[in-house]
């Protein structure tokens, strides 16, 4: 006879001080947890709620100009850094961590249009309506905290006097060029007083350009006849311009797709592009109620902010047709301007009751450093919420999000407008001669020509 | 294309070579890509399917390292029989913390009693018919609680842990806490003959004397069902593990399951032509045993609801052990079968019997341990079965070696997890997946249209043979051709019907049901 039974010690399955950690020990055969499919689901609508409850996006307010905030800018090389301008002529920079004013770059007389820092992150670019571009040295701000600096100004390092009023200006990656616009496109060297190149096509005025991270030498801009024109430095003329049927506020390159990019529509959506392929445009992002003001994409290209006239900013995935946030408070006026920041982690936007407002990036992330439990529980939470988020009720509340009565109305409008109007097209299909109507997807509807 | 093809078949010749102890951390068969037309969905299943392939290679790969205990056994030698060894002999043999486990406690005069472990198998609850309880710490061998309720005492249960359990008694049932203290009495119950409780929903079932099932949540006292079985008074109540459905055994010879969500039992079937004595269920969720009052202990395979095996013999009570031996009593006689290969044939492993005269109420496998318990009129009797627990456990689904604080933690945590009772149905991967599509869409209008145009062109187009005397006339031809039309017709009509209600025709001589089932199909009209 042969025989074993199951016998433990006790002492080799408890700690042997109480100093020790308790011992843990692992079976992972799928027949002692029973009913796991439900135990995931619970899980994961748990998870769906929690999120829901954690999502509070908002983490501040930083007030100090007096008048709308018209323009930001970024410092590619420092995290905790934005500059703003105002209508008022003031430009200021801002420490994200203490959210408050680190200097002033004082000297515009009007509207500042444009910010734009180098990529180094030495110099800073402005332009405004006062026909004048300002090149100033960015501070070391790092030394120096925010109480003691607030009434630090800064002297503008060259002032070049222009003939036209500017409406928005950006910095070549790289290189000591940037491109203003404003009646027409001038390209600029730090070093001199004049721009080096200029381009025009039309008489409208250019309202935004943007820089191709990728490629150095294009740049996008677009214009008030509704176009958006791309360019390349090496040529002498522009290269391709598109007439979109409504004007583009602006637009932004995808980062780690460099031949993508996003134009900001005065139609309330935002079009996804291909610079190679713009007859009509990958994605149409739609969500927003009144006109997109301003756009950026996050540095992971994965997501982008846009700031609305509707008093709303919006994220959305790079390739979403709808919106996969919405943030707004009750104090928020439109929103002229936002920015990603440079980790990917927080959203600014400047509006126009004078207030630039910190937002996170991910509404229920735990902000600071997460136990490599809790970033382990986290990512478990994910996973199931991933899993299950087909399931009707996991749905409704990973989708749901509360939206101010005026959006919630003017939405609804919209929607009834949109499919009126398809009712009526439908209609009129179904009572022309077959053929004398043909479909054309909403994405082309929008573009009336492209030019070479 | 091809080449995707016979990529996607490698990986499932890969899972194919999976060990078999590797292939039961699958949790079932991968997902068949090759009937799937979505070129993306593919890519993306199966890089999942490649995904649990190395998770479940690499579960098996650490087995040697998180579970170092082996799981025990029994072997005969030469002439012996398993069935021969005594327990004595056994006693000998095993080492000396084992030896300790078995023990015989005679209590002559508040028995017969109730054996009851908790989940990880450390605590046991023992209830004897005249109101007497013990709460025994079993690794310690120490008797926390004793105490009476001096009433009787039908049946004892605990709930998610040591700290509470719940005591069917003459009238009501009765929750009570470690130290003894009545914490709730449960009056909508009425007076309980058998209690079982869900752990994962928190649910306590009971079946009273007037065969009503209750089920009621201990966290909030809500009262989530009741319901009246309507097949008379029984005390044969056992939960399945595998999906918490509870199965009632009824005088009728009828073994019924139910669910907290719908009214009538989900399934009704006949097992034993007299009363159902007892019910167990195999872990795994695929198999149960039951036992009649007509000298015949079944094995179901309750996936087709088919009887799988039928061996004769009585048993007042019967359990399924972690590892599938099967416990049964008889009298003062304990026997356990154990499954010998495949195809679930049962054959007797071990055997045991009491001092004559004892009568065997319960019997109950402790879990994680070699242990079975049993409740008898004398007392209570622990006997080792070798290979009948888990030798392995996992510290965060049930823990014999639990601190107070890991128990309070866990308490915190099945509460958060703690399940709807909607989750609780005969299919438990149900959850999540989706609605197959209709095999065959019935054919549209204008199908049916062109079927019937069809028929009809093919009826008209037939050419009589020319036959004398006047039938050949053009009036007979074109009246034949008619009738040939109208049959036509009228054959396509009764086809259409036949395929659109394929059931209503086919239910009546039950010749779809499984056998066990037949027998409960409606009879003709004749």
């Amino acid at each position: 006879m042969k025989v074993k039974v199951i016998s433990r010690s006790t002492d080799e399955f408890t700690r042997e001080r109480s100093q020790d950690l308790q011992k843990v020990f692992r079976n992972y055969d799928p027949n002692i947890r029973s009913q796991e499919r439900a135990v995931e689901y619970t899980r994961a609508l748990k998870a769906a709620k929690l999120e829901k409850i954690f999502a509070r996006p908002f983490i501040g307010a930083m007030d100090g100009h007096i008048d709308a905030v018209s323009c930001m800018a970024k410092n590619p090389n420092h995290l905790n850094g934005i500059f703003s301008g105002s209508v008022d002529g003031d430009i200021r920079l801002w420490s994200l961590t203490s959210r408050k004013t680190v200097c002033h770059f004082p000297g515009h007389q009007g509207n500042v249009r444009g910010l734009s820092v180098s990529t180094d992150g030495e110099t800073l670019v402005s332009c405004g309506t006062d026909s004048t571009v300002r090149l100033w040295t960015v501070p070391d701000y790092r030394n120096k905290s925010a109480g003691e600096s607030a009434g630090n100004a800064v002297a503008p390092i060259a002032v070049y006097v222009w003939k036209h009023a500017f409406w928005d200006v950006d910095h070549q990656w790289g290189q000591n060029i940037f491109a203003t616009v404003g009646a027409q496109v001038d390209i600029w060297d730090h070093d001199r007083s004049e721009p080096v190149n200029t381009f025009k096509w039309g008489n409208d005025t250019f309202i935004s350009v943007r820089f191709n991270p990728g490629e150095p030498d294009l740049f996008a801009t677009t214009s008030s006849d509704r176009s958006i024109i791309l360019y390349d430095l090496r040529m002498s003329s522009p290269a391709r311009k598109l007439i979109m049927k409504t004007r583009c506020n602006s637009l932004s390159w995808n980062p780690m797709e460099p031949m993508n990019f996003t134009a900001a529509n005065e139609d309330t959506n935002c079009y996804s592009y291909d610079a190679r392929k713009m007859d009509e445009p990958k994605c149409v992002h739609a969500d927003h109620v009144s006109a997109v003001m301003d756009i950026d994409y996050s540095p992971t290209g994965r997501e982008f902010v846009t700031g609305s006239y509707d008093r709303t900013v919006r994220i959305f995935n790079y390739n979403g047709d709808h919106s996969k946030e919405i943030y707004h408070t009750k104090r928020m006026q439109r929103v002229f301007c936002v920015k990603y920041t440079c980790d990917g982690s927080y959203v600014i936007s400047g509006s126009d009751d004078t207030n630039l407002r910190l937002w996170k990036a991910k509404a229920s992330e735990q902000l600071g450093i997460l136990l490599p439990r809790e970033r382990r529980k986290q990512e478990y939470l994910d996973a199931v919420k991933d899993r299950y988020k087909h399931l009707p009720e996991v749905r409704r509340i990973v989708r749901h999000r509360h939206l101010p009565k005026p959006i919630y109305k003017a939405a609804n409008l919209r929607r009834t407008m949109i499919g009126a109007e398809r009712k009526k097209d439908q209609r009129r299909r179904a009572h022309s001669a077959p053929g004398s109507m043909p479909v054309q997807p909403f994405r082309k509807r929008r573009i009336i020509k492209e030019e070479e | 294309m091809e080449t995707e093809k016979l990529k996607v078949g490698a990986e499932h010749g890969k899972f194919e070579e999976l060990d078999p102890k590797a292939k039961k951390y699958l949790r079932g068969d991968g997902a068949n890509l090759e009937a799937l037309l979505d070129k993306k969905l593919k890519g993306q299943l199966s890089v999942k399917e490649k995904l649990f392939g190395q998770s479940a290679k690499a579960a098996a790969m650490t087995e040697k390292w998180l579970m170092p205990t082996e799981h025990g056994y029994l072997e005969a030698e030469g002439l012996e029989k398993t069935w021969r060894i005594k327990q004595e002999t056994i006693l000998q043999e095993v080492d000396i913390i084992s030896s300790r486990q078995p023990f015989d406690m005679v209590l002559k005069d508040l028995g017969p009693y109730k054996v009851e472990y908790t989940l990880s198998g450390r605590y046991m609850l023992v209830g004897g018919r005249k109101g007497h309880l013990a709460l025994i710490d079993l690794i310690t061998m120490n008797l926390i609680k004793e105490f009476q309720v001096r009433e009787t005492l039908r049946d004892v249960v605990f709930l998610h842990n040591e700290q509470f359990f719940a005591v069917a008694q003459k009238k009501y049932p009765y929750i009570y806490n470690g130290h003894g203290t009545e914490i709730h009495c449960l009056k909508e119950h009425g007076a309980p003959l058998r209690l079982q409780f869900l752990d994962k929903h928190f649910l306590l079932v009971s079946i009273n004397k007037l065969g009503q099932l209750h089920y009621q949540d201990v966290t909030t006292g809500e009262i989530v069902a009741n319901y009246r079985t309507g097949l008379g008074r029984t005390d044969v109540m056992r939960v399945n593990p595998y999906n918490s459905i509870i199965s009632l055994g009824h005088v009728g010879g009828k073994v019924t399951m139910w669910k907290p969500t719908a009214s009538k039992p989900l399934v009704t079937m006949l097992c034993h032509h007299g009363p159902v004595t007892a019910i167990a269920f195999h872990r795994s969720g695929h198999l149960m045993a039951t036992a009649g009052v007509d000298r015949k202990i079944k094995l179901w395979d309750i996936r087709k609801f088919q009887a799988l095996r039928t061996y004769s013999g009585h048993a007042q009570s019967l359990d399924f052990s972690q590892k599938g031996l099967l416990a049964m009593s008889n009298g003062s006689q304990v026997q356990i079968w154990r499954d010998s290969g495949e195809n679930h044939y049962y054959r007797r492993y071990m055997s045991h019997s009491m001092a004559k005269g004892y009568q065997v109420g319960k019997v109950c496998f402790r879990p994680y341990e070699d242990v079975l318990g049993i409740g008898h009129s004398m007392g209570i009797t622990s006997i080792l079965v070798p290979g009948s627990g888990e030798p392995n456990f996992d510290s965060w689904v049930a823990n014999p070696y639990e601190t107070k604080q890991q128990r309070r933690e866990k308490e915190v945590h099945s509460l958060l997890d703690k399940l709807q009772p909607e989750t609780i149905m005969l299919d438990p991967t149900k959850i999540g997946t989706v609605k197959p599509l209709r095999k065959k869409e019935r054919p549209n209008r204008a199908e049916a249209e062109a079927e019937l145009d069809a028929v009809v062109e093919k009826a008209k187009s037939i050419t009589f043979k020319n036959k004398t005397k006047g039938r050949s006339k053009p009036s007979k031809k074109a009246k034949k051709k008619e009738e040939a039309v109208l049959k036509a017709k009228r054959t396509l009509g009764e086809h259409l019907q036949a395929e659109e209600r394929p059931f209503k025709k086919l239910k009546p001589d039950g010749a779809d049901l499984p056998k066990s089932l037949q027998r409960f199909a409606k009879k003709k009209a004749s």
